[in-house]
């Protein structure tokens, strides 16, 4: 193991996030708060001065990395940073309790969106702005980030990238993986723009519309309200709609249709999976609760829409109290839960393509069954999986569901039943936020106990790092035997 | 600069980590996706998995934006037909590995004008050119021309009676009164660009430039002459070694070539009427004694097995014969030969490599930068450039002694109107010239990046 190469790169994402924390730093001093002020320019202080700490004990004498290294850089930066996240929330006495602190930053950070806060609209505006901003910053990785300005030491970045990124296999556009982080983030940051416009021409104040645009750039989900988004027009709800989509997809797809290749945006599968399962599931479901609305389709249409979309990209905002619809409705929303959006998106959650390739899977065996000597190939848009990825793909589920059992064990001492329990493990795993019962869309994760509160914190990282970096890391022989590939 | 790469072989992937090394945008072409994976781990390019002879395959690596297209697989007619469906469909440039002999004769030209080729590669002709250097030079470890052969960079090693150890440069070019100059010196793993002052070690490597009607005067007056080869044993009937051998009959010298399958020495006996070639087992010291290995002047290893060509070589070398070059095809392998004293190893794909990023930044060259050509030395440690003066450059016939240049570089000559000058402080350059500048560590785009400030 590399470790003065891990450490070098979080140092290096440790300057990054300094820098990326005097944006709160300005928006705290424009809304005139001086405690806020203060607690980001001490944070900043922290950051730095342990970035420098680190540079100077680990100077890295090769830089060469291989998928390890990468998986142990990922899980370490995002500890990392998610420590010096939570200070301004403890230093400003905003959230005092360190463990609730913590689990807010990494709510924000993975883009889950569950909080713990009961009444947001105390809350300062600098902190709830880099409360949303994290979501933004976790969306499409600190690391992504990083390696997009900061000039790369490696030509192995790939591995960094690739243990950041969610998804089955995580691909190249372009042949420079710095190109590659580039671009990803044009688009991220195209995408955000348009919708802050959007928002603002519906008008939504400009302080609300950052918030929200970050918030569901990052498909995070923290609002700024009690009622999330109930109380904002329906046309804005309706934008909110549209890029919550919009953020499910796959990126690669809109770097297509930027460079005009439209048509192999269009045939992909994994897109028109989402889209259909979105169509359908909004019908029903607004067939399902018409009547709670006084049978005003348009209305119903709406509410099931947002809540459909905002819980398939894994956002999770709201705009009604779907705890008190009929259970055809919550059912499919908790079916939704572990769907997720397009591999390669923002969202997080067991991913589309992941769940094609399992029922292709399955459908492969019950023919091999019937047929026991046939030969099958899965396939997806016209090209086969190879071998490789469909096992990982059966791990990981496996894994999957193993965490999520773990988790819901763990924190089911406490005392709010069965239906809370479970969907709040369901939901921290991942990365939506809302569940049903207590931490549902109009309740939080206040009352548990910091044991369980730590408990869905590490469920939420290990979610948004899809599981395998964080158990990689913390095998603790690859850190301490020397291995032979650690050439000095 | 975005390049393709078609075939991840040996040849394939060394030219693509060179380039990619060169900051270009590459992307692999192979059908195996277990090998590209691996390779895209490696090198920060992009893989695409398929037939690099099918128009899709080539569309989705982006062949309509390529300046530059190398196909390497093993066939010579995929490679044709790779590079000729990828410049009909927008790739600017177009490099194809050629190795069959048959194609490489009078049907070349033919072929390249026909496909619209700008460069065939045949790997094992190269290496057999650069043997024939070594050979030609025999005390020297290595000889690398430059601008169309007007001037040599000869490596050699220093030893222990040499007049050289213990001088400073100054001296030795009082002493010698030659003119020569020293551009690079080899000590341990270090690469060094000395100045006058710099004291030659036993065990130094050097680089040379010298007038080529001087190098044998200043190789005896440096003690390190040997006579030329003359009697040379070529192990393995390798299409290098038929090459080698062409080149090396037609220079006067007698070739003995041994070769362990029959049938290939019955088809070598009929290619090479003038050369002695025996069918027999080269790792046999009966054979080799038998043959006349201790009377020989230079021995050339060139079977299909690293380690049987280092092993054999060092056998010949301890049998005290002056020049043994060993093949290598392995990186890695080179380094552990070169603690075994033998400094003169080949490896085919390092040589294509350096031809085809040299040919890439000539292609970048004539959309910007303007380095004429580029060869890498001493283990690619240092870089030899070649730039065109012209007119915008602002210390035209100003003596060299004034200028001002950045540490590591060294005017290693200049070349004018075709005549090479070695240059001493008070040469200077004129406009037209062409400079041939030594560097290391450092990237030139232009002749003024030469210059501190």
């Amino acid at each position: 193991m590399n470790r003065r190469m891990i450490f070098f790169t979080v140092a290096k994402v440790l300057k990054l996030e300094t820098v990326l924390l005097l944006l709160p730093l300005i928006v705290a001093a424009l809304y005139q708060e001086w405690n806020g002020v203060i607690a980001f320019a001490i944070t900043c202080g922290a950051s730095i001065l342990s970035a420098f700490l680190l540079t100077v004990s680990a100077k890295p004498r090769t830089k060469v990395i291989y998928a390890k290294e990468g998986f142990a850089i990922a899980t370490l930066c995002w500890i990392a940073v998610s420590v010096i996240g939570c200070l301004p929330f403890i230093i400003s006495r905003e959230i005092p309790n360190v463990f609730n602190a913590f689990f807010e930053t990494v709510s924000g950070f993975t883009t889950t969106g569950a909080t713990i806060l009961t009444d947001v609209e105390k809350m300062s505006r600098g902190m709830l702005f880099w409360r949303s901003f994290t979501h933004w910053i976790g969306g499409m990785g600190v690391l992504v980030l990083l390696m997009a300005i900061v000039p790369s030491d490696s030509g192995r970045m790939i591995h960094i990238m690739r243990a950041e990124m969610a998804g089955p296999v995580v691909d190249k556009l372009v042949p420079r993986v710095k190109e590659t982080a580039r671009i990803l983030y044009v688009l991220y940051f195209a995408l955000t723009a348009c919708e802050f416009v959007l928002l603002l021409i519906g008008g939504m104040p400009v302080y609300d519309s950052a918030v929200h645009a970050l918030g569901t750039a990052g498909t995070g989900g923290f609002g700024i309200r009690g009622d999330s988004l109930g109380s904002y027009s329906p046309y804005l709800q309706w934008v909110i709609s549209v890029f919550m989509i919009l953020f499910g997809i796959n990126f690669n797809l809109f770097y297509f249709v930027v460079i005009g290749k439209i048509s192999s945006a269009i045939k992909n599968t994994e897109l028109w999976i989402f889209f259909s399962m979105i169509a359908v599931s909004s019908i029903v479901i607004a067939v399902n609760i018409l009547p709670l609305y006084g049978n005003d389709f348009g209305e119903s249409i709406r509410h099931s829409v947002f809540q459909v979309s905002s819980l398939m990209s894994t956002t999770g905002y709201s705009t009604a109290d779907f705890n008190l619809w009929p259970p055809l409705a919550k059912g499919i929303l908790f079916i939704l839960l572990f769907v997720g959006g397009c591999a390669g998106s923002t969202a997080g959650g067991l991913k589309i393509s992941r769940v094609l390739i399992l029922v292709k899977m399955i459908l492969r065996d019950i023919r091999t069954m019937f047929h026991p000597h046939s030969v099958n190939t899965v396939m997806i848009d016209n090209k086969a999986v190879d071998n490789g990825t469909l096992h990982r793909v059966s791990t990981y589920f496996a894994i999957y569901i193993l965490l999520i059992g773990g988790t819901f064990l763990l924190i089911s001492f406490e005392p709010f039943g069965f239906e809370t329990n479970l969907t709040a493990a369901i939901t921290c795993v991942n990365n939506v936020g809302p569940g049903f019962g207590a931490v549902g869309p109009m309740g939080g994760y206040n009352d548990y106990s910091d044991f369980s509160t730590l408990i869905l914190t590490i469920a939420m990282l290990f979610g948004r790092l899809e599981i395998y970096p964080i158990l990689l890391t913390l095998d603790i022989k690859s850190w301490t035997k020397p291995l032979s590939t650690a050439k000095a | 600069m975005n390049v393709i790469v078609a075939g991840c072989g040996k040849v394939g992937l060394t030219v693509a980590a060179g380039l990619v090394e060169e900051g270009h945008s590459v992307t692999l072409i192979d059908d195996d996706m277990q090998i590209l994976s691996e390779s895209t781990n490696i090198y920060d390019a992009m893989g695409v998995c398929g037939n690099c002879t099918d128009c899709t395959v080539l569309q989705d690596a982006g062949v309509e934006n390529a300046q530059l297209v190398i196909a390497a697989t093993a066939s010579d007619e995929m490679n044709m037909l790779c590079c000729y469906l990828a410049k009909k469909l927008g790739a600017s440039h177009t490099i194809a590995r050629i190795r069959n002999p048959e194609y490489n004769t009078k049907s070349l030209d033919f072929l390249k004008q026909e496909l619209d080729l700008s460069m065939s590669i045949n790997p094992e002709m190269l290496a057999a050119r650069e043997m024939f250097n070594v050979l030609k030079v025999p005390s020297a470890v290595k000889v690398e021309t430059f601008s169309e052969g007007n001037l040599e960079i000869i490596e050699v090693i220093i030893n222990k009676d040499s007049p050289a150890e213990g001088k400073s440069l100054f001296e030795l070019r009082n002493k010698l009164k030659a003119t020569f100059l020293v551009c690079t010196v080899q000590r341990g793993e270090q690469l060094i660009i000395p100045d006058g002052h710099f004291v030659l070690k036993e065990g130094d490597k050097i680089g040379l430039t010298a007038p080529i009607s001087q190098v044998q005067k200043l190789l005896k007056a440096l003690g390190i002459s040997k006579k030329k080869a003359k009697n040379i044993m070529i192990l393995g009937g390798s299409r290098i070694a038929f090459y080698l051998t062409n080149m090396l009959i037609a220079a006067g010298n007698s070739v003995k070539l041994i070769e362990r399958n029959r049938q290939k020495c019955t088809t070598l006996s009929q290619q090479l009427p003038k050369a002695v070639v025996i069918n027999g087992d080269g790792a046999q010291q009966e054979l080799l004694l038998e043959e006349g290995l201790e009377s020989l002047d230079a021995f050339v290893t060139l079977t299909g097995m690293d380690e049987e060509n280092i092993l054999i070589a060092m056998f010949a070398a301890a049998h005290d014969v002056p020049t043994v070059i060993p093949k290598i095809n392995r990186d890695e392998l080179v380094k552990m030969a070169a603690k075994l004293n033998l400094d003169r190893c080949i490896t085919p794909g390092k040589i294509v490599r350096d031809i085809v990023v040299q040919y890439a930044r000539a292609i970048e060259n004539s959309m910007g930068s303007n380095v004429e050509t580029m060869y890498k030395l001493m283990d690619n440690q240092a870089e030899v450039l070649e730039f065109n003066v012209r007119k915008e450059f602002a210390y035209i016939d100003v003596p060299i002694k004034e200028l001002k240049l950045k540490s590591h570089i060294l005017i290693a000559g200049i070349i004018r109107k075709g005549k090479p000058i070695i240059p001493t402080g008070e040469d200077f350059i004129a406009k037209d010239d062409k400079v041939i500048i030594v560097v290391s560590g450092k990237r030139l785009n232009d002749l003024s990046d030469i210059m501190a400030n």
